[in-house]
Protein backbone atom coordinates (compact mmCIF):
# COMPACT_ATOMS: atom_id res chain seq x y z
CA UNK A 1 0.00 0.00 0.00
CA UNK A 2 1.41 3.61 -1.20
CA UNK A 3 1.56 6.42 1.64
CA UNK A 4 -1.90 8.35 -0.17
CA UNK A 5 -3.72 5.19 0.35
CA UNK A 6 -2.63 5.02 3.76
CA UNK A 7 -3.57 8.90 4.24
CA UNK A 8 -7.18 8.12 2.45
CA UNK A 9 -7.92 5.04 5.01
CA UNK A 10 -6.92 7.21 8.05
CA UNK A 11 -8.60 10.59 7.04
CA UNK A 12 -4.81 11.63 7.94
CA UNK A 13 -3.19 14.86 6.90
CA UNK A 14 0.02 14.78 5.24
CA UNK A 15 2.16 16.99 7.44
CA UNK A 16 5.64 16.25 5.59
CA UNK A 17 6.12 14.35 2.52
CA UNK A 18 9.53 13.49 1.44
CA UNK A 19 10.58 11.27 -2.02
CA UNK A 20 9.53 8.06 -0.76
CA UNK A 21 5.66 8.99 -1.16
CA UNK A 22 6.23 5.87 -3.57
CA UNK A 23 7.36 3.24 -1.44
CA UNK A 24 5.09 -0.44 -0.44
CA UNK A 25 4.15 -0.31 2.58
CA UNK A 26 3.76 -3.77 4.00
CA UNK A 27 4.80 -3.73 8.01
CA UNK A 28 4.06 -1.35 10.74
CA UNK A 29 4.49 -1.00 14.37
CA UNK A 30 2.66 1.05 16.41
CA UNK A 31 3.19 2.32 20.30
CA UNK A 32 3.77 5.35 22.17
CA UNK A 33 6.90 3.92 24.26
CA UNK A 34 10.20 4.43 21.68
CA UNK A 35 11.74 2.12 24.16
CA UNK A 36 9.32 -0.61 23.11
CA UNK A 37 9.21 -0.10 19.50
CA UNK A 38 13.21 -0.10 19.50
CA UNK A 39 12.82 -3.79 21.40
CA UNK A 40 10.19 -5.08 19.84
CA UNK A 41 9.11 -3.49 16.36
CA UNK A 42 11.45 -5.73 14.55
CA UNK A 43 13.92 -4.10 11.98
CA UNK A 44 11.60 -4.43 8.92
CA UNK A 45 9.00 -1.70 9.51
CA UNK A 46 8.03 1.18 6.95
CA UNK A 47 5.75 2.60 9.10
CA UNK A 48 5.58 3.58 12.79
CA UNK A 49 1.55 4.92 14.27
CA UNK A 50 2.44 6.47 17.70
CA UNK A 51 0.91 9.20 19.97
CA UNK A 52 3.41 10.07 21.31
CA UNK A 53 4.91 14.03 19.73
CA UNK A 54 8.20 14.68 19.95
CA UNK A 55 11.96 15.13 18.09
CA UNK A 56 13.03 11.33 19.52
CA UNK A 57 9.82 10.09 17.49
CA UNK A 58 11.65 11.10 14.62
CA UNK A 59 15.32 9.85 15.90
CA UNK A 60 13.77 6.73 16.75
CA UNK A 61 12.24 6.05 13.44
CA UNK A 62 15.24 7.12 11.87
CA UNK A 63 17.36 4.52 13.75
CA UNK A 64 14.99 1.91 12.51
CA UNK A 65 14.73 3.21 8.91
CA UNK A 66 11.37 3.82 9.32
CA UNK A 67 9.94 6.07 6.44
CA UNK A 68 6.63 6.63 7.61
CA UNK A 69 5.00 8.27 11.20
CA UNK A 70 1.31 8.30 11.93
CA UNK A 71 0.66 10.96 14.43
CA UNK A 72 -2.86 9.36 16.39
CA UNK A 73 -5.41 11.43 17.92
CA UNK A 74 -5.27 14.14 16.32
CA UNK A 75 -1.53 15.05 17.38
CA UNK A 76 0.60 17.43 15.43
CA UNK A 77 4.45 17.42 14.62
CA UNK A 78 6.14 21.07 15.42
CA UNK A 79 7.93 22.68 12.77
CA UNK A 80 11.40 22.00 14.43
CA UNK A 81 10.10 18.44 14.56
CA UNK A 82 8.85 18.68 10.67
CA UNK A 83 12.60 19.94 9.80
CA UNK A 84 14.26 16.89 11.33
CA UNK A 85 11.68 14.73 9.36
CA UNK A 86 12.70 16.21 5.98
CA UNK A 87 16.48 16.28 6.78
CA UNK A 88 16.12 12.15 7.74
CA UNK A 89 13.64 11.59 4.91
CA UNK A 90 10.60 10.61 6.99
CA UNK A 91 7.08 11.49 5.78
CA UNK A 92 4.61 12.55 8.35
CA UNK A 93 0.86 11.98 8.83
CA UNK A 94 -1.74 12.80 11.50
CA UNK A 95 -4.86 11.10 11.93
CA UNK A 96 -7.58 12.18 14.13
CA UNK A 97 -8.39 8.21 15.03
CA UNK A 98 -7.29 6.49 18.25
CA UNK A 99 -4.14 4.13 17.54
CA UNK A 100 -6.46 1.16 18.14
CA UNK A 101 -8.94 2.02 15.50
CA UNK A 102 -5.89 3.03 12.91
CA UNK A 103 -4.66 -0.05 13.70
CA UNK A 104 -7.42 -2.13 12.98
CA UNK A 105 -7.95 -0.23 9.74
CA UNK A 106 -4.76 -0.58 8.46
CA UNK A 107 -4.20 -4.60 9.10
CA UNK A 108 -7.69 -4.99 7.81
CA UNK A 109 -6.18 -3.67 4.61
CA UNK A 110 -3.37 -6.05 4.44
CA UNK A 111 -0.50 -4.19 6.53
CA UNK A 112 0.82 -6.66 8.98
CA UNK A 113 3.03 -6.35 11.91
CA UNK A 114 6.42 -8.15 12.07
CA UNK A 115 4.80 -11.44 14.11
CA UNK A 116 3.20 -12.13 10.60
CA UNK A 117 5.37 -10.55 7.84
CA UNK A 118 5.58 -11.92 4.80
CA UNK B 1 32.02 -0.23 44.55
CA UNK B 2 33.22 -0.74 40.84
CA UNK B 3 30.76 -3.61 38.73
CA UNK B 4 31.64 -4.52 35.66
CA UNK B 5 29.52 -7.01 33.15
CA UNK B 6 31.17 -8.32 30.07
CA UNK B 7 28.65 -10.35 27.06
CA UNK B 8 30.17 -11.52 24.29
CA UNK B 9 28.85 -13.45 21.28
CA UNK B 10 30.62 -15.14 18.52
CA UNK B 11 30.77 -14.45 14.86
CA UNK B 12 32.90 -14.79 11.94
CA UNK B 13 33.99 -12.95 9.10
CA UNK B 14 35.14 -9.36 7.86
CA UNK B 15 35.23 -7.03 5.21
CA UNK B 16 37.48 -4.13 3.76
CA UNK B 17 35.59 -1.14 5.46
CA UNK B 18 38.14 2.04 5.32
CA UNK B 19 39.26 2.68 9.17
CA UNK B 20 37.46 5.53 11.05
CA UNK B 21 37.21 7.50 14.46
CA UNK B 22 35.04 9.83 15.92
CA UNK B 23 33.98 11.62 19.06
CA UNK B 24 30.88 13.15 20.02
CA UNK B 25 29.84 15.22 23.01
CA UNK B 26 26.61 14.23 24.72
CA UNK B 27 24.40 16.90 26.79
CA UNK B 28 22.63 16.28 30.25
CA UNK B 29 18.64 16.04 29.77
CA UNK B 30 18.56 17.91 26.04
CA UNK B 31 15.87 15.93 24.57
CA UNK B 32 15.94 18.18 21.60
CA UNK B 33 19.66 17.20 20.57
CA UNK B 34 19.73 13.63 22.29
CA UNK B 35 20.47 11.48 19.01
CA UNK B 36 22.61 13.53 17.32
CA UNK B 37 26.04 11.59 18.07
CA UNK B 38 23.93 8.40 16.95
CA UNK B 39 22.80 9.94 13.86
CA UNK B 40 25.68 11.04 12.83
CA UNK B 41 27.65 7.81 13.08
CA UNK B 42 25.14 6.17 10.88
CA UNK B 43 25.71 8.51 8.46
CA UNK B 44 29.79 7.69 8.68
CA UNK B 45 28.77 4.01 8.50
CA UNK B 46 26.53 4.13 5.64
CA UNK B 47 29.11 6.69 4.11
CA UNK B 48 31.88 4.13 4.24
CA UNK B 49 29.77 0.92 2.95
CA UNK B 50 29.07 -0.98 5.90
CA UNK B 51 26.35 -3.54 5.17
CA UNK B 52 22.86 -2.06 6.57
CA UNK B 53 21.81 -4.74 8.86
CA UNK B 54 25.06 -4.05 10.50
CA UNK B 55 24.48 0.25 10.49
CA UNK B 56 20.82 -0.67 11.88
CA UNK B 57 22.13 -2.87 15.06
CA UNK B 58 24.97 -0.01 15.62
CA UNK B 59 22.72 2.71 15.52
CA UNK B 60 19.98 0.93 17.66
CA UNK B 61 22.37 0.21 20.84
CA UNK B 62 24.17 3.92 20.43
CA UNK B 63 21.18 5.59 20.44
CA UNK B 64 20.11 3.58 23.54
CA UNK B 65 23.47 4.15 25.14
CA UNK B 66 22.98 7.55 23.94
CA UNK B 67 19.86 8.11 25.72
CA UNK B 68 20.66 6.38 28.79
CA UNK B 69 23.83 9.10 28.98
CA UNK B 70 21.30 11.72 28.90
CA UNK B 71 18.75 10.47 31.04
CA UNK B 72 20.94 9.16 33.83
CA UNK B 73 24.52 9.74 33.26
CA UNK B 74 24.38 13.92 33.23
CA UNK B 75 25.78 13.37 29.19
CA UNK B 76 29.38 12.57 28.35
CA UNK B 77 30.73 11.60 25.39
CA UNK B 78 30.57 8.76 22.57
CA UNK B 79 33.89 7.34 20.76
CA UNK B 80 33.30 5.72 17.62
CA UNK B 81 36.23 3.62 16.41
CA UNK B 82 35.36 1.64 12.96
CA UNK B 83 38.00 -0.90 11.93
CA UNK B 84 37.64 -3.23 8.58
CA UNK B 85 35.89 -5.83 11.02
CA UNK B 86 33.74 -3.61 13.13
CA UNK B 87 32.47 -0.89 14.99
CA UNK B 88 33.39 -0.43 18.49
CA UNK B 89 31.38 2.08 20.48
CA UNK B 90 31.98 3.73 24.04
CA UNK B 91 29.59 5.77 25.79
CA UNK B 92 31.30 7.25 28.98
CA UNK B 93 29.05 9.02 31.80
CA UNK B 94 30.53 10.93 35.10
CA UNK B 95 26.77 10.00 36.35
CA UNK B 96 25.64 8.25 39.73
CA UNK B 97 26.82 4.88 38.37
CA UNK B 98 24.61 1.97 38.04
CA UNK B 99 23.93 -0.18 41.46
CA UNK B 100 23.32 -3.28 39.75
CA UNK B 101 24.02 -4.01 37.06
CA UNK B 102 22.61 -7.32 36.81
CA UNK B 103 19.04 -5.67 37.66
CA UNK B 104 19.71 -2.84 35.42
CA UNK B 105 20.07 -5.53 32.16
CA UNK B 106 16.70 -7.13 33.53
CA UNK B 107 13.34 -5.87 30.86
CA UNK B 108 11.51 -3.89 32.42
CA UNK B 109 13.86 -2.84 35.58
CA UNK B 110 13.88 1.04 35.06
CA UNK B 111 15.15 4.23 37.15
CA UNK B 112 14.13 6.97 34.91
CA UNK B 113 12.46 9.95 36.05
CA UNK B 114 9.20 11.10 34.82
CA UNK B 115 11.03 13.40 32.35
CA UNK B 116 12.14 10.80 30.28
CA UNK B 117 8.84 8.33 30.50
CA UNK B 118 7.20 11.79 28.53
CA UNK B 119 9.90 11.09 25.79
CA UNK B 120 9.17 7.86 25.01
CA UNK B 121 11.94 6.11 27.30
CA UNK B 122 12.09 4.87 30.36
CA UNK B 123 10.44 1.35 29.93
CA UNK B 124 13.26 -0.29 31.17
CA UNK B 125 14.36 -1.95 27.94
CA UNK B 126 17.48 0.07 26.84
CA UNK B 127 20.52 -2.10 28.06
CA UNK B 128 18.57 -5.37 27.39
CA UNK B 129 17.79 -3.98 24.16
CA UNK B 130 21.90 -3.07 23.76
CA UNK B 131 22.38 -6.58 24.17
CA UNK B 132 20.38 -7.86 22.18
CA UNK B 133 22.18 -5.79 19.05
CA UNK B 134 25.47 -5.82 19.55
CA UNK B 135 28.22 -8.98 18.99
CA UNK B 136 30.27 -7.67 22.45
CA UNK B 137 29.24 -5.99 25.47
CA UNK B 138 31.19 -4.30 28.79
CA UNK B 139 29.38 -2.33 31.02
CA UNK B 140 31.72 -0.75 34.03
CA UNK B 141 30.18 1.12 36.23
CA UNK B 142 31.64 2.94 39.71
CA UNK B 143 28.94 4.35 42.01
CA UNK B 144 29.12 8.00 42.81
CA UNK B 145 31.98 7.91 39.53
CA UNK B 146 30.12 7.12 36.46
CA UNK B 147 29.60 4.68 33.82
CA UNK B 148 31.07 3.51 30.52
CA UNK B 149 29.41 1.23 28.17
CA UNK B 150 31.49 -0.18 25.51
CA UNK B 151 30.18 -2.49 22.35
CA UNK B 152 31.04 -4.15 19.46
CA UNK B 153 29.48 -4.40 16.20
CA UNK B 154 31.01 -7.13 13.94
CA UNK B 155 30.69 -6.40 10.52
CA UNK B 156 30.05 -10.13 9.53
Amino acid sequence: MKILECAELLNARVIVMTENSDIEISVACGSDLMSDVMAFSGATNQMMLTGLVNPQTIRTAEMLDVKIIVFVRGKVPDENMCDLARDKGISLLSTPLTLFTSCGILYKSGIRGKEEAI
Amino acid sequence: MRHTIQIRHSREGGSNIEPLIREYEIKANDFTHAGEASSSMKRSLIRIGVNPEHVKRAAIAMYEAEINAVIHGGGGIAIVAVSPESVTIEIIDKGPGIEDIGKAMTEGFSTAPDTAREMGFGAGMGLPNIRKNVDDLQIESELGKGTRIKLVVLFS
